[in-house]
């Protein structure tokens, strides 16, 4: 790879400055309540500068420390998701006339251009996901037009967490593809790539430098450190053939002695879909709101028809999770769900990892162990 | 873009008791545009909306040919389970509704052309499968032998009595039906409807069979045709499952890989043979 331009760390509010002068909502990671989320910013003084992370089973806690970076950490609790997929939206609201007829009306869609830096690989990957199921048979107007607005400036990571996997998944730490511009971090700047006609224009308006081939190659090297220094792993071989032969196995109950059924990874998940619609009538009884919100494969809720929940059972229901998000969804969009971002594993009260139960339940290979 | 979530605006034109719980509302779509592109195929169904309240799916029980022919009436019979169903079945003619449709893959009717088709429903399954014999009939001449196999929990329970009657009439066609409990008037089986498959003419090698009702009825007589001689292959059956959105992203109707509302309701019975016998999918 060619060396690429250079970005140095103190004109990184130039990158900001010409986003907002573009239209751009500016949307980057900030600290919140001891966790990084991604919210609105127009300075560079509210990145996460100098933070670090310690995430495992359960736990994520963030470190200060002097480095110059404001990327040197995975991930936080929410991916981009909610920018596309909101967790709560309207999709139409009907009025009652005084004759008796109804009429619908589509909730408006939004439309202001929202450009987000620091998006991580396996983000732009779950993304990538969310596009093949939200704009395919049915394109959803809700999100197309949320996803239309995106800017995407991926960050790559050079700081993975005790929980990513993203390297074994393929999605990361370097991002790929599906961003329009992406940097690579060092101590004195970005080394800044195009990934789409979008980035290239945007490119060639920043005050870049030429870029140095040693650092570049001692930045890009530091992808591949954290990729090497990713603990967990996803199992490999064919997931949806084992865990579909499995489905009797007693990890199932075991693993349902610790789960709480809370939903949390579910919410966490930058590749779940599920979500229920509900409505909301007006006091006055003469319009009403259709909605819908995210829903979790853990409510009971989830796998109710008339008077019976088909899932009624931990187990039942931590095998729905682990049968879709790394089986079905194989043969749904043609690979796993699971892009590797570990937010499951540290958002868990409990502390349960999947790809431990994986590892046991996929185990044998040879298909129903009960 | 259009928008797949927006109902469109439906008056009740006629209400039918069927029994106590049980209701046919025939709909007709106000806006006359819509009403000339609906069209749909027998056992599809429909995403009816009641003001304020919600939304459910409902089969389509009209044929294809009301649609030709104009009348362009969607008749949907409902039982009244739960929230949305009880208030459904309380419209009166001239009562606005919503309505959002078709959704899913019905019957293989194009599979079925010159074979046998062995119709074998439990319940109130007899709404998807009463469109899919209407149809047979209306072509009548492009199938081979129909038989119709109706079980049902108590003999009160069995509507479209004068239907059954009519289409026992038909030339090769088997009418045969069940009920767990009799009454009195009864005079067919009493017990299960799996007990009257081997009544069926079954020619295996040219017969089809379309079961709809509860899960495990279906999977008992699946069972029993594959006894019998048919092969997987031959039998498709229509599932049910949460419905939220009917357009596959509300993820609720997930059976395995499929999605109940856009690859079913009606699927082939190899295709879901392994799952059907596992409780909690
Ligand atoms: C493809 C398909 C075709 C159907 N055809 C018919 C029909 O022709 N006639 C008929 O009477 N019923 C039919 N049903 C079942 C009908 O949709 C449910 O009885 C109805 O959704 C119950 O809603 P409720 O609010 O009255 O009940 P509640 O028990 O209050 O249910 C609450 C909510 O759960 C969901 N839900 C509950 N049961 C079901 C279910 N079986 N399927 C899907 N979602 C459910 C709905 O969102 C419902 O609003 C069909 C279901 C499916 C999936
Ligand atoms: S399953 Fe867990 S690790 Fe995989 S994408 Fe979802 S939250 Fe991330
Ligand atoms: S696995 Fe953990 S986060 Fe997921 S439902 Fe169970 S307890 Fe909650
Ligand atoms: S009903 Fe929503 S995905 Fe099928």
């Amino acid at each position: 790879m060619e060396t690429p331009d250079f970005l140095p760390i103190e004109r990184l509010q130039s990158l900001i400055d010409t986003l907002i002068d573009d239209g751009f909502r500016c949307v980057a990671p900030q600290v919140r309540d001891g966790a990084i989320l991604y919210e609105t910013l127009d300075s560079v003084k509210q990145l996460p500068k100098g933070i670090a992370q310690e995430q495992s089973n359960g736990r994520y806690r963030l470190q200060d420390t002097d480095s110059p970076r404001n990327f040197a950490w995975a991930n936080g609790p929410q991916a981009i998701k909610p920018l596309t997929f909101a967790p709560r939206e309207e999709l139409w609201y009907g009025e009652l006339k005084s004759d008796g007829s109804l009429k619908f009306y589509q909730a408006p869609t939004e439309t202001e251009p929202v450009a987000v830096l620091g998006v991580r690989a396996c983000d732009l990957a779950a993304l990538a996901l969310q596009d093949q199921h939200f704009q395919s048979t049915f394109p959803d107007p809700y999100y197309a037009a949320r996803r239309k607005r995106l800017l995407l400036i991926a960050v790559h990571c050079t700081h993975s967490a005790a929980t990513c996997f993203c390297h074994s998944t393929g999605d990361g730490p370097e991002a790929q593809s599906g961003y329009d511009l992406s940097l690579y971090e060092t101590d004195l700047g970005y080394f800044v790539t195009a990934g789409s006609l979008a980035g290239e224009m945007l490119l060639h308006r920043l005050p870049l430098e030429p870029g140095d081939a040693a650092l570049f190659a001692a930045a890009r090297s530091e992808t591949r450190q954290a990729a090497e220094s990713q603990q967990c792993q996803l199992p490999q071989g064919d997931l949806q053939t084992l865990l579909f032969g499995n489905l009797n196995h007693p990890q199932w109950e075991a693993v349902a002695e610790r789960c709480l059924s809370c939903g949390n990874c579910t919410q966490v998940c930058p590749t779940c879909f599920c979500h229920s619609e509900n409505e909301v009538p007006s006091i006055s009884g003469q319009s009403t709101t259709h909605e819908r919100q995210w829903d979790s494969c853990f409510s009971p809720g989830h796998s109710y028809i008339h008077g019976i929940t088909l899932r009624k059972e931990t187990a039942s229901r931590y095998r729905q999770w682990l049968t879709h998000k790394f089986g079905s969804w194989h043969e749904q969009y043609g690979r796993s769900g699971c892009v590797g971002c570990g937010r499951c594993i540290s958002w868990c009260p409990v502390g349960i990892d999947p790809t431990e139960e994986l590892a046991i339940i996929c185990k044998d290979g040879t298909g129903d162990s009960a | 873009m259009i928008n797949p979530y927006l109902p469109l605006e439906a008056e009740v034109v006629e209400r039918i008791q069927e029994t106590p719980s049980i209701v046919t509302l025939r709909l007709r779509l106000t806006d006359p545009d819509a009403r000339h592109r609906f069209y749909c195929a027998p056992g599809q169904f429909n995403m009816l909306y009641l003001y304020g309240v919600g939304e459910v799916p409902i089969s389509i029980k009209s044929g294809p040919q009301s649609f030709l022919d104009q009348t362009l009436l969607l008749d949907h019979t409902i039982r009244a389970v739960g929230r949305v169903t009880r208030a459904l079945v309380k419209l009166e003619p001239g009562a606005k509704l919503g309505v959002r449709g078709p959704y899913g893959r019905g019957w293989p009717l194009n599979q079925a052309q010159g074979k046998d088709v062995h119709i074998i429903t439990g319940g109130l399954g007899c709404a998807p499968a009463v469109s899919v014999v209407h149809e047979l009939m209306r072509q009548r001449s492009r199938y081979g032998r129909i038989s119709v196999v109706q079980g049902v929990k108590h003999a009160d329970d069995l509507i479209w009595r004068d239907q059954y009657e009519h289409w026992a009439k038909q030339p090769d066609t088997q009418v045969l039906l069940a009920a767990d409990q009799a009454n009195a008037s009864w005079r067919w089986h009493t017990g299960m409807v799996t007990g009257l498959l081997d009544q069926l003419h079954l020619d295996t090698e040219r017969s089809l069979a379309m079961l709809c009702g509860p899960e495990p009825m279906m999977r008992a007589s699946a069972e029993r045709l594959i006894e019998l001689g048919l092969r997987p292959e031959q039998i498709w059956l229509s599932m049910e499952r949460n419905m939220q959105c009917a357009i596959g992203h509300c993820g609720h109707c997930q059976f395995g890989a499929a999605f109940v509302c856009k690859d079913g309701p009606v699927f082939n019975y190899p295709a879901v043979r392994e799952l059907l016998g596992t409780r909690g999918f």
